[in-house]
């Protein structure tokens, strides 16, 4: 049984993305059952959860590349997407520089590259070949073409793949910056909640279904959470919280005897 | 000149010219082994042509494309490896061609279709072949961006609008077309050289995928002319002449470009 996508304007506007109780599975194997989601006008939504949890699977139905076998996807019909997949593997034998793959993207303008290419920090590479780029300068571009789209809402799969430490930093205060800039909803799958934490709104902790959800703080303490990560896990990528061995007074010096 | 030289030039050439963008696509597709069971399948149609005294051009126009969708049917079903789904297809049509083909009553020359008859091309032939090559030429020029979207990336394409199976089909169905009308240059078994060599000649010497169309264009005209000189002089068969002209200015170019 086959629920397509509904398109219509949602009855709030500022409500971007309405995912509706969707359930997808192959075969025998359920992969989602009755995940709701909603993405707001200037609201970043992560998506965690450990691998096979179908947090692909979930960005690709909203997408309309998957067709859910229940629930509804409900989108303005006009809303525009700007759509950045989990990895691009580039042919070796496709000779292709940046600003030729940029200029593949519907309504990408010339005059336009210069300006996404430097919101996304990669100016310089116009002539750069596809290939020769690092990962985390792939990842640059791909932002930049899906900001070519002048996104209403970003939806980005894995964002940081193949980029080292301190660059998934830089990446993720990059796609606050333009959510603030833009003021678009995002939408993004993401592995590690630590790095994550400032740069979000709302966590949705999935495995198959959603476990939890919430702000990200509440998240790394809810039960499910941990549970899913294990206790060590999900310490390792929860948020740095020091643990306190004494208490403060009000202007912030340290009571006697609460030392422990 | 003699006629007959005349014709297999020009046969060979406007075969060259349109053998080059859409080897490009064969080879940053990585479709080599389907161009392969498409060409095997042209043997099936010939087989077909002669059986019911159908135009043969035409049955195998079909047989390819029928084979093209088969193939995309059982892609979906991914119960096989692709590779293997092609070796089943390609070796069972050329099998079954060639046992069809013991049930007429009309003497062909095999070998004429195995491995090509580029200088007894008639001058209905040369139409045939003209009427193809420009088909393919404006197809690839209308859909020439869109191809190479889909070839970069075949879901971000999709959620930028564009009917990626739409234009998966179209590409499959041009290289039926052309598989047919130069199953006469080379044969069966060599077409998919001359869609491959080229592009891979070209391939370093290349920029952008623009110049590496051109590129192939212009390598697979050279090959023609060498080989048809070759053919001319030493009394070589022609289509594998210019596949072997063909291979050696491959090498000759990664010569080059390795003394670069």
């Amino acid at each position: 049984m086959n629920t397509p996508s509904i398109f219509r304007p949602l009855a709030n506007p500022d409500v971007l993305l309405d995912l509706r109780s969707l359930s997808y599975g192959t075969g025998t194997r359920q992969i989602l059952s009755n995940i709701s989601v909603q993405i707001s006008r200037g609201q970043i939504v992560t998506l965690i959860g450990p691998n096979g949890a179908g947090k692909t699977t979930l960005i690709k139905i909203a997408m309309g590349l998957l067709q859910p076998h229940s629930g509804h996807v409900i989108l303005d019909p006009k809303l525009r997407i700007g759509y950045m997949p989990q990895r691009l593997q580039v042919e070796a034998t496709m000779p292709i520089s940046v600003t030729r793959f940029l200029l593949l993207a519907p309504h990408a303008r010339k005059e336009k590259i210069d300006g996404v290419l430097a919101e996304v920090g990669a100016t310089g590479l116009h002539q750069a070949r596809l290939q020769d780029l690092s990962g985390g300068e792939l990842q640059r571009v791909l932002l930049a073409r899906a900001l070519l789209q002048d996104p209403q809402l970003l939806v980005l799969d894995e964002p940081t793949q193949g980029v080292d430490l301190k660059g998934q930093a830089e990446l993720y205060r990059l796609i606050t910056q333009i959510r603030d800039r833009h003021q678009c909803g995002v939408l993004m799958v993401s592995h590690d909640l630590h790095l994550v934490m400032s740069a979000t709104d709302e966590v949705i902790c999935l495995n198959q279904h959603v476990c939890c959800h919430g702000h990200p703080e509440q998240v790394s303490n809810d039960p499910a959470y941990l549970e899913l990560f294990g206790k060590s896990g999900a310490a390792a990528m929860a948020v740095y919280t020091h643990h306190h061995n004494h208490s403060h007074d009000l202007t912030g010096a340290i009571i006697k005897g609460s030392e422990q | 000149m003699a006629d007959f030289i005349v014709r297999a030039l020009l046969a060979g050439i406007m075969l060259a010219l349109i053998a080059g963008p859409l080897g490009c696509f064969i080879v940053w597709r990585r479709m080599a082994y389907f161009g392969d069971t498409l060409s095997h399948s042209a043997l099936l149609g010939l087989a077909l042509g002669l059986l019911l005294d159908i135009n043969m051009q035409l049955t195998v126009v079909i047989v390819c494309c029928g084979l093209a969708l088969v193939l995309v049917l059982m892609e979906k079903n991914k119960s096989l490896a692709t590779d293997t789904v092609l070796g089943i297809l390609a070796h069972s049509a050329l099998a079954l061609g060639l046992v069809m083909l013991s049930f007429t009553s009309i003497q062909i020359d095999l070998m004429a279709y195995l491995f090509g008859d580029l200088l007894t091309v008639s001058n209905m032939e040369l139409v045939w072949i003209a009427a193809g090559s420009l088909l393919t030429l404006v197809v690839l020029l209308v859909f020439w961006n869109k191809l190479l979207a889909i070839s970069l990336h075949q879901e971000l394409a999709q959620v930028e609008g564009l009917n990626v199976n739409g234009l998966r089909l179209l590409l499959m169905i041009v290289m039926a077309l052309v598989i047919a009308v130069s199953m006469k240059i080379v044969g069966v078994l060599l077409i998919t050289s001359l869609l491959i060599i080229p592009p891979a000649t070209a391939r370093h010497f290349s920029s952008s995928p623009e110049q590496m169309a051109a590129g192939a264009s212009v390598a697979g005209c050279i090959a023609v002319g060498g080989g048809i000189a070759a053919s001319w002089f030493w009394d070589t068969p022609p289509g594998p002449s210019i596949v072997v002209m063909s291979a050696l200015l491959f090498m000759l170019s990664a010569t080059l470009r390795r003394a670069a």
